[in-house]
């Protein structure tokens, strides 16, 4: 088992289309977060910075670029890219400092400023990327892949679209409660029915949309804590940012052909579960002992699969699961409490961090009228292009 | 004005009609075999790394599963933005002797009531789009009870 991290404070700027740079979110957040944990930017002895590719040179360098907007100060100043585990990736760079008496408080940020419509890859000719290839060649929209993953699902463990429909329901219903989300409004059934289909058998409300927001989150040594008055912080015990194993079977974003399974039997656990799995290990926890979890339904048929991999039920019964309210409010295991991506829409750099925050807020019992009752574990789940993903196990 | 036919990428299909075939790399160490295809290395971390040799990948396939695109994706991909989008189908081929899934569009005129999971299709030449000088081709994937 890993050492323990305190969270300190965390911090949102609130989701939606606003139209401003990333920049202004993140310092909401950060100031945010600086303010919940009791403490000035001057206390900070190191920031990072997730990174995002969508507000030019400032996001490829969002550490100092959050630094500086903050005022100069002469931290110790990191800055990760990590497609949608990036929040994830900064936030165990922080508690890497942290362990290695690098620093006492650290200081994580990530907000993005997201674009009308698909995403899109970086300009220009670049037939030896993968992303730009997969745009010019096939045309293939991450709603494609996850229309991929929703119809490969409904033909090999019977989910229908009314399953899917529900995690949407369920959702909405949180979101309607979070004043940080974008979406407020619950959503029915036949709403989500009657919506566009996007990338058959999807529509449009079985599809995260792509939002503005800021999350921060200050992190501090557990002695830290305790001088600062922190008697029973909620604490960060695991961080998993695994990769794949080759041969990696399943198709994922933005690959056009999985590895060939030909000269190595794929190992028995996939990628998701993997970083589940290593999550549990280096926490000394197990799904049993979960209050909540805050996974990365980038569609409704993918939160399904999250129950999967982060072993709340066997594969294939996640829709079971579902149907039988185990992860809807008041249930054994309530998932997205926040309202989720669903709720949310996609901010990359600044959605894990977010899903530390709310998890966060649900161990110290404020997250309000959202509240899971006695949440004493918390885990959050991510995936995203290029191999990445990522999984946090917070307590109290 | 007769157009030039040039691949969307160049070495990754190759042949006409029946020969049509998609081209990967199989290391001569360990046989991994790597579509697109990996030139410079093997990826299997397990090897010690062999020569990476174009192979032709199999024909045909079984249906992993299947989508569309209702929606005009963006650029890189080239649209005639005054024409009305027409969406076509994608499908993820498993190939067996492989062990891997290969993503491609569906042949025009397939569409997703036409498709199920497991049905067998075959890989055809296709065409991606055209501009003044150049017809873009590209691979298709082609359920085999179809005949056109």
């Amino acid at each position: 088992m890993t050492a323990e991290v305190a969270v300190l404070g965390v911090g949102m700027h609130p989701w939606g289309k606003w139209g401003r740079s990333f920049v202004e979110y993140g310092v909401v957040a950060a100031r945010a977060a600086l303010d919940d944990a009791g403490l000035a930017w001057r206390d900070v002895g190191s920031v990072v910075g997730a990174d995002t590719v969508r507000g030019g040179y400032p996001g490829y360098v969002s550490g100092a670029t959050f630094a500086q907007a903050l005022g100069w100060q002469g931290t110790r100043v990191t800055s990760v890219y990590a497609a949608c585990a990036s929040g994830a990736q900064a936030i165990n760079a922080a508690r890497a400092q942290i362990l290695a008496g690098l620093a006492d408080v650290v200081l994580v940020v990530g907000a993005d400023a997201a674009p009308k419509g698909f995403f899109r890859p970086a300009g220009g000719d670049r037939p030896d990327d993968p992303d730009w290839l997969r745009f010019r060649v096939l045309g293939a929209t991450n709603p494609t892949y996850f229309g991929l993953y929703a119809r490969r699902r409904i033909a090999v463990h019977g989910d229908t679209l009314e399953d899917f429909a529900r995690v949407k329901v369920k959702n909405a219903a949180m979101g309607a409660l979070n004043p940080n989300a974008r979406y407020r409004a619950r959503v029915t059934a036949e709403e989500v029915a009657a919506s566009a289909v996007v990338a058959d058998p999807l529509r449009l409300l079985d599809i995260c949309a792509t939002s503005d927001g800021g999350a921060a989150v200050v992190l501090s040594s557990m002695e830290f804590a305790r001088r600062h008055g922190a008697a029973d912080p909620v604490r960060i015990r695991a961080v998993a940012t695994v990769t794949p194993r080759y041969p990696n079977t399943m198709l994922d974003l933005p690959d056009i052909a999985t590895d060939s399974a030909v000269a190595t039997e794929p190992h028995g656990e996939p990628f998701r579960a993997s970083i589940a799995a290593a999550a549990y290990e280096e926490a000394g926890v197990g799904p049993e002992d979960l209050s909540l979890a805050e996974v990365y339904d980038l569609s409704t048929a993918l939160e399904l699969q999250w129950y999967e991999d982060l072993g709340l039920c066997g594969e294939g019964e996640g829709a079971k699961l579902l149907r039988e309210g185990v992860t809807a409010p008041g249930g054994r295991i309530p998932v997205n409490a926040s309202g989720g991506l669903a709720s949310f829409g996609e901010a990359v750099p600044a959605q894990a961090i977010a899903q530390v925050c709310e998890v966060t807020w649900q161990l110290r019992g404020q997250a309000g009228e959202r509240q899971v009752s006695g949440a004493r574990v918390g885990i959050t789940a991510n995936q995203g292009l290029f191999g990445h993903g990522s999984a946090v196990v917070a307590v109290r | 004005m007769s157009r030039t036919r040039t691949p969307v990428v160049a070495g990754w299909f190759t042949g006409d009609g029946n020969a049509f075939r998609l081209l990967g790399t199989r290391c001569s160490a360990c046989s991994s075999v790597f579509f697109p295809r990996a030139d410079t290395y093997c990826r299997n971390p397990g090897c010690d790394g062999g020569e990476l040799e174009e192979v032709p990948l199999s024909r045909r396939g079984r249906v992993w599963s299947y989508t569309d695109s209702r929606y005009r994706p963006p650029s890189p991909y080239v649209t005639d933005p005054e024409l009305p989008w027409e969406p076509y189908a994608l499908i993820a081929v498993e190939l067996e002797s492989e062990r891997m899934v290969v993503l491609g569009q569906a042949v025009p005129g397939i569409t997703v009531a036409d498709l199920a999971v497991g049905m067998e299709v075959e890989v055809v030449p296709g065409v991606l789009h055209e501009d003044a000088e150049t017809t873009w081709t590209t691979w298709h994937w082609r359920p085999t009870e179809v005949r056109g």
